[in-house]
C-alpha cells in the first residue's frame, strides 16, 4: 500500500502481535498515560518508571535480534556497558562545554555500532553455527567486565575521568539540552524514557513489517534459501547485530543519564542474562510481548533486589528454566495464542 | 634464555594446556554427539569441586576418591538433566542452549543460599617435582588430562558403544534404522560429559577457591576452547584446539597477566572462525574428506 496512509497499514502489519482497532486503542490510551503520568505521579515514582522503560530498547534490539533474526546474543549488556562508559568519558572530560553530552551520547552510540559491526564482521561472515554467536558474546561480556573491573587506580583514567575499577565510574553528568537536565529524578528523563520506548517499539515494528523486515525473517527460517535468493546474508545480519547493540547503546546511555553512575557488573554474567530471560519469558517473537516483559521482570528483580539479591536471580533462572520448558515461545505469546482459540471456539 | 626458563615455559604451556582441555572436553563431546551447547557446564564444574572439598572435609575419604565420587556423582547428575530437561530440546538446539542458562543460573545461586559464598579449600598435595629454583605442582593435572583424552579416545574408537556414538554423530537416522538406540547414546553421552566437568572440578579443587561462582573462571576459556576446536570431531578438536591456544595464552599471561591471556584467546577465536567457520576438527574432517575423494578418482 502507497501513499501517505501506507506507513500505518505498515505499523500494523503482520509481524508481531496485536492488530486490529481494538489494539491501537488501548495502545493509544496506555501511551496518553504514560505522558501524562507526571501531572499526578510522584518524583519517586517517576524515578522508577524511568529506571524501568531505561532498559527496553535493549530488550526490543534482542527480540529483533533473536526472535526476528534468529541470532542469539548475550552480548546485549557488553554493549550497554561500552555505550555508558564511553558517554561516561565523553561527557565528564568535556563538562565545562555546552553541548557535550549531546557529543558524548552521539560517540557512545557510534562507538557502540562500531564494535558490534567489527564483532559482527568476523563471526557472520565467516558463516558460523548458531550456537557459536552466543558463546562468543558471552565471552565478550565477561572479558570486558573482567578489563572494567581491574582498571582501579590513578593510573587509568582518561583525560581526567578516572575509570574506577570495580567501583565504577562516578559522577557522570546527565544528558543536558539547553537548559533542560535529564537527570534521575527529573520529569524530562522520564518523558525521554517514555518517547525512547514508544518510538523505539514502533519504528521497530515499522522496520519488521518492511521488505527488510521479511528478508531478516527470511534469513532466520531459511539462510540457504535466503542466500540463493540473491541477498547478501551475512551483510544483513551484521547490519541487524550493529541495530540490536545500537539500542543496547541507547539504554546505556539513557541509563547513565539516569543514575550519573556506571559500575563493571553492568556488563557482568547476570547482566548479560537478563535481556534474554526477558526476551525469552515475554516471546521472542513479538515486540509488544518483550516490552511488556522487559517493564514487568524489571520490576519483579528490584523488587526481589530489596529481600537479598541471591533470591532475585534463583527466581530468574527458574522463570527461564520454567519458560523454555512449558512456554517456549514465550508466556504473553502463549497467553496470546490461547486467547485467540478460545475466541475461535466461542459461539 | 637458560635451561631453567625453557624448562618452566615448557611446564606454563603444559599447565594452559591441561587446564583448557579438561574444561573444554566434556562441553566438546556433548557438542559432538549431541549437537547441544551445554551452558551449566561451568556449574557443573562447580559441583566437582563441591562434591571433592565435602567429600574430603566431612567424610575425611583420601583425595583420589573424592576426585573419583565427583566423577561418579556429576556424571548421574548429568544423567538427570538430560532425562528431566535435555532431551526436550533435541529439535530446538538454541532453546537447550538457554534452558541450561537457567539451569546454570538456578545451580550457582542455590548454591549460593544452600552452603554460603565459600567452603575452606581441600590442602594441596605434597607431591611437587622441583627443578633449578622452579618447583612444579601442577604436573598431576597434565597427566589426568592426558590420560582422560586416552580414556575418550579408546572408548570413541575401541569400543562397540564407541562404534555406535560415532554411527549416531554421523547419521542419526541411519544409525536408528540399523538398530542403534539413539536415545540411550545421547543419555550415556551427556552423563560422560557432565562426568569429566565433575572430574575437571575435582582435580582443581585443591588450587582454586571454591565459591559458587567458580564456574565462570573455567566456561569462558572453555567456550573459546570450543568455539577453536568445532563440534565435528570431539577429541581431536579438544586436543589441537587447546595445543594452540595454550602456545597463544601461556605467553601472553606469562609476559601482560591473565587477563591480557584471555583477550589473546578471544580475538584468536574470532580469526579462526572467520577462516575455519567449523572449527579446526572441522577443518581436517573437510581436509580428510578431499583427500578421499582424491585417492578414489
Amino acid at each position: 500500500m502507497r501513499g501517505p496512509l501506507g506507513i500505518f497499514s505498515r505499523v500494523g502489519g503482520r509481524q508481531d502481535l496485536g492488530r486490529g482497532a481494538a489494539f491501537w486503542v488501548a495502545f493509544a490510551i496506555v501511551a496518553l498515560g504514560l505522558v501524562a503520568f507526571p501531572l499526578f505521579g510522584s518524583a519517586f515514582y517517576l524515578s522508577n518508571l524511568a529506571n524501568f522503560f531505561v532498559y527496553v530498547p535493549m530488550g526490543l534490539g534482542l527480540c529483533l535480534l533473536w526472535g526476528y533474526g534468529g541470532i542469539l546474543s548475550f552480548g546485549q549488556a557488553a554493549f550497554f556497558g561500552i555505550s555508558g562508559y564511553v558517554y561516561g568519558i565523553v561527557a565528564q572530560n568535556l563538562s565545562l562545554t555546552p553541548g557535550a553530552s549531546l557529543l558524548g551520547v552521539a560517540a557512545a552510540i557510534l562507538a557502540t555500532v562500531i564494535v558490534a559491526a567489527l564483532f559482527g564482521y568476523f563471526v557472520f561472515y565467516g558463516q558460523v553455527s548458531a550456537w557459536i554467536i552466543p558463546l562468543l558474546t558471552l565471552v565478550l561480556s565477561l572479558i570486558l567486565e573482567t578489563f572494567m573491573a581491574q582498571t582501579a587506580g590513578y593510573q587509568w583514567r582518561i583525560g581526567h575521568v578516572l575509570l574506577g575499577g570495580y567501583n565504577g565510574m562516578t559522577g557522570i553528568p546527565s544528558i543536558q539540552v539547553g537548559p533542560l537536565e535529564f537527570g534521575g529524578a527529573s520529569i524530562a528523563l522520564y518523558l525521554l524514557t517514555v518517547i525512547a520506548m514508544l518510538l523505539g517499539y514502533l519504528g521497530l515494528r515499522l522496520l519488521v513489517n518492511s521488505h527488510f523486515g521479511y528478508v531478516v525473517v527470511g534469513v532466520r527460517d531459511d539462510v540457504e534459501r535466503t542466500r540463493m535468493l540473491g541477498y547478501n546474508v551475512a551483510r544483513m545480519q551484521v547490519t541487524v547485530f550493529a541495530l540490536a547493540a545500537g539500542l543496547a547503546g541507547l539504554s546505556g546511555v539513557l541509563y547513565v543519564s539516569w543514575g550519573n553512575y556506571i559500575n563493571p557488573s553492568s556488563m557482568g554474567l547476570y547482566a548479560a542474562t537478563l535481556p534474554v530471560i526477558w526476551t525469552a519469558v515475554g516471546g521472542r517473537s513479538s515486540l509488544i510481548a518483550v516490552t511488556l516483559s522487559t517493564v514487568a521482570l524489571k520490576w519483579l528483580a528490584d523488587s526481589l533486589a530489596v529481600r537479598g539479591g541471591e533470591y532475585a536471580f534463583l527466581i530468574m533462572g527458574a522463570l527461564l528454566l520454567a519458560t523454555m520448558l512449558f512456554f517456549p515461545a514465550g508466556i504473553v505469546v502463549s497467553l496470546n495464542r490461547l486467547w485467540r482459540r478460545a475466541r475461535r471456539h466461542a459461539p | 634464555m637458560n635451561v631453567p626458563y625453557i624448562v618452566s615455559l615448557a611446564y606454563q604451556y603444559a599447565d594452559n594446556l591441561a587446564f583448557l582441555l579438561l574444561a573444554a572436553l566434556g562441553l566438546m563431546i556433548i557438542l559432538g554427539v549431541i549437537d547441544v551447547i551445554n551452558l551449566a557446564h561451568g556449574e557443573l564444574i562447580m559441583l566437582g569441586a563441591y562434591t571433592t572439598t565435602l567429600a574430603y572435609h566431612r567424610a575425611h575419604l583420601p583425595l583420589p576418591a573424592c576426585v573419583l565420587l565427583s566423577f561418579i556423582g556429576v556424571g548421574a547428575f548429568g544423567m538427570f538433566l538430560e532425562r528431566t530437561v535435555i532431551r526436550r530440546f533435541y529439535r530446538d538446539k538454541l532453546g537447550a542452549l538457554v534452558a541450561t542458562w537457567g539451569i546454570s543460573l538456578l545451580l550457582s545461586q542455590g548454591m549460593l543460599l544452600f552452603l554460603g559464598p565459600s567452603l575452606i579449600a581441600v590442602p594441596l598435595p605434597e607431591w611437587t617435582l622441583s627443578y633449578a629454583g622452579y618447583s612444579f605442582g601442577g604436573y598431576r593435572l597434565f597427566s589426568a588430562s592426558i590420560l582422560v583424552v586416552l580414556l575418550a579416545w579408546w572408548i570413541f574408537y575401541r569400543t562397540k558403544f564407541g562404534v555406535r556414538t560415532r554411527a549416531t554423530m554421523q547419521n542419526p537416522a541411519m544409525a536408528q534404522a540399523l538398530g542403534v538406540d539413539t536415545r540411550r547414546i545421547y543419555l550415556y553421552t551427556f552423563a560422560a560429559g557432565s562426568a569429566l566437568a565433575g572430574l575437571t572440578g575435582g582435580l582443581y579443587a585443591p588450587t582454586t577457591t571454591i565459591v559458587p561462582l567458580m564456574g565462570t573462571t573455567f566456561v569462558d576459556v572453555a567456550f573459546i576452547t570450543v568455539v577453536v576446536g568445532g563440534g565435528a570431531n570431539p577429541i581431536l578438536g579438544a586436543l589441537t584446539s587447546s595445543a594452540l591456544l595454550a602456545s597463544i595464552s601461556a605467553p601472553l599471561s606469562s609476559v601482560f597477566g591473565t587477563f591480557m591471556g584471555r583477550i589473546g584467546l578471544l580475538l584468536t577465536a574470532l580469526v579462526i572462525i572467520r577462516f575455519l567457520p567449523r572449527g579446526l576438527s572441522g577443518y581436517f574432517q573437510d581436509l580428510q574428506r578431499r583427500r578421499m575423494a582424491g585417492a578414489r578418482s
